[in-house]
């Protein structure tokens, strides 16, 4: 397989591995959070830029992710490590829970719909559902992760962490778009109608990208937990779905390539401006007007798949 | 050997009977043709055959099996492959994907084989791209694979749909209004087409409003007026129909149409 634009990669990847040798704490940090938010933005790129499912309650998942870590590790000692497929599948099976009965819904309704799920996880974290999550309070004392007796405690260290995890996400998230599964999705996207009509499972296929999606959140939100050591509901707020929805649809949805892009200019900016941190709001409005005037595929817009036709016939 | 039956069919909108007590056959390797005039309910009828709608009395049966409240896909899967009146193509990817859909239900690798692209995923890949391809040939598209399906014509982008549908692998194909917005030198390449997909042994069912092309390619029509089958038959015997005179050419002796 052509990997596509294979200079800028190799770039970026170099420019990535390097940083940490130039780069204080303050700042690696601040990648440390791009880098989160790329995992994050990646898994829900699967539900709204390839399979056109407006999900604006994306960090419900995350949430999920997160709390499995911290409840496994804090109260029955589950090394962190160890709970990373754990979080994912919890996500992944809360996503197929709730999104059975509203997949069929579409756009806008849609979008309302995660919204209010979204609020419903964070409300009922506050508000202690089963006795496990800690209250408005949220959960202290996660243990860092550990790898081979070597334990994670710098910035540098979650660095490579989490820059090795978007580094596999992107591998695998790219093979997943060159095929089967990853056309499915796009078919949905252009025309459910069509797509049942052509003999594609449109509900499965619709459930497997939510599953998929909040499965990889959930375990974004393994590396955030263990990277605080400690989380509350806060965390987990409509505005941090909002922000990842505003770095697929900014960046480029359905392109890796932009939503990369998208969460370094939505997390990245905001630390290179501090000081006209509180017109933030005001710069994300103006920007998302913008975009939906004049870009709407976003800056980096998706290309389209590349098929060897001059080749096929010769090895069947 | 009737590869597809309609027994007694039914299906109301609220008060709206659009489709009433319909039967009708459609023998193996025949090209049948549903007409009747506009809003007549022969969109209704396919949808009832290919599961959009549920009929609401009567049942579809496609090779002694009932197809009465499967979902879309799974039709398809059994081997009806459709068309849509208006155009439904995936507009902004590619030609060769458009095909690459109707050969999803042909294919096996799951979630894990494609995020993997095991030795298996990249075999079936291989083989049903060749598939497909030969699918566009077929059609006379070979030389657009790359393009954007909407930046097609008109009547390739039907041609298009035709492909797509092929690529499914079905017993059965149900094409609605294939004709429609396509010039005369187009309708004639559709009719020839017609008759090459009749030679590899594929059964249509076709909705169609040009009547040069309905009488050349069908063995035989059926017509309904109102949701009710009004006349089957060979075009002939329908051409010198009474009731179908009356009924979708008008009685006012505007034959223009025809």
């Amino acid at each position: 397989m052509k990997v596509p634009g294979s200079v800028p990669v190799v770039l970026f990847s170099a420019l990535i591995l390097a940083a940490p040798l130039v780069l204080d704490h303050y700042w690696l940090d601040v990648l440390n959070s791009i880098g989160l938010y790329t995992i994050l933005g990646l898994s829900l790129n699967i539900i709204l830029g390839h399979a056109g499912m407006f999900n604006m309650g994306h960090a419900a998942f995350y949430a999920i992710g997160a709390y499995t870590t911290a409840i496994l590790n804090t109260q029955y000692g589950v090394p962190v490590l160890w709970t990373l497929p754990l979080s994912g599948l919890a996500a992944a099976l809360f996503a197929v829970i709730v999104a059975r009965p509203i997949i069929h819904l579409r756009g806008d309704y849609l979008l309302i719909v995660t919204i209010g799920m979204v609020e419903i996880v964070r409300i009922a974290l506050i508000n202690d559902v089963f006795g496990i999550t800690g209250g408005a309070n949220g959960i202290f004392g996660i243990s860092r992760p550990e790898l081979f007796g070597f334990k994670l405690r710098q910035p540098q260290h979650f660095y490579y962490f989490i820059w090795l995890f978007v580094g596999i996400t992107v591998v695998l998230f790219t093979l997943l778009e060159n095929s089967r599964f990853g056309r499915a999705l796009n078919y949905l996207r252009e025309d459910d109608v069509a797509a049942e009509g052509s003999g594609i499972n449109t509900a499965a296929y619709k459930l497997a990208a939510f599953a998929l999606g909040a499965g990889w959140a959930g375990m974004a939100g393994t590396i955030f937990a263990s990277k605080m050591t400690i989380i509350s509901p806060e965390s987990f707020s409509f505005w941090e779905s909002v922000l990842l929805f505003m770095i697929v649809i900014l960046g480029g949805a359905g392109n890796i390539a932009g939503v990369i892009l998208g969460a370094f200019l939505v997390i990245g900016l905001p630390e290179v401006f501090r000081d006209l941190s509180t017109a933030r709001m005001l710069f994300y409005g103006l920007a998302m007007m913008f975009m939906m005037i004049y870009r709407t595929q976003g800056i980096l817009p998706p290309q389209p798949r590349v098929y060897r036709l001059d080749r096929v016939g010769e090895n069947p | 050997m009737n590869l597809l039956v309609l027994d007694r069919i039914t299906r109301r909108f609220g008060g709206l009977t659009a489709v009433n007590n319909v039967s009708f056959t459609v023998a193996e390797g025949q090209v049948v043709g549903l007409i009747g005039p506009n809003g007549a309910g022969k969109t209704t009828v396919f949808n009832l055959i290919t599961g959009n709608y549920r009929p609401d009395e009567g049942s579809v049966i496609l090779e002694e099996r009932f197809l009465n409240g499967l979902a879309p896909h799974r039709i398809v899967q059994l081997g009806i492959a459709r068309t849509f009146q208006t155009i439904r193509l995936f507009q902004n990817m590619s030609v060769i994907e458009n095909v690459l859909a109707g050969c999803h239900c042909r294919m096996r690798t799951g979630i894990f084989g494609s995020l993997l692209h095991t030795p298996g995923q990249r075999r079936e890949e291989r083989e049903q791209l060749n598939r497909a391809l030969a699918e566009l040939a077929f059609v006379g598209l070979q030389e657009s694979g790359q393009q954007l399906a909407k930046n097609l014509s008109y009547g390739n982008q039907r041609l298009l749909e035709i492909a797509r549908a092929l690529a499914t692998s079905p017993k059965l194909l149900i094409l609605d209004e294939p004709a429609g917005g396509m010039n005369e030198q187009e309708t004639q390449q559709l009719i020839a087409l017609i008759v090459r997909l009749r030679a590899r042994g594929l059964t249509i069912l076709l909705i169609e409003h040009d009547m040069k092309l309905v009488m050349k390619a069908c063995d035989r029509l059926v017509v309904i007026e109102y949701g009710s089958k009004i006349a089957e038959g060979t075009p002939e015997e329908i051409q010198r129909d009474p009731r179908v005179i009356a009924a979708y050419l008008g009685t006012d002796n505007d034959d223009s149409k025809n």
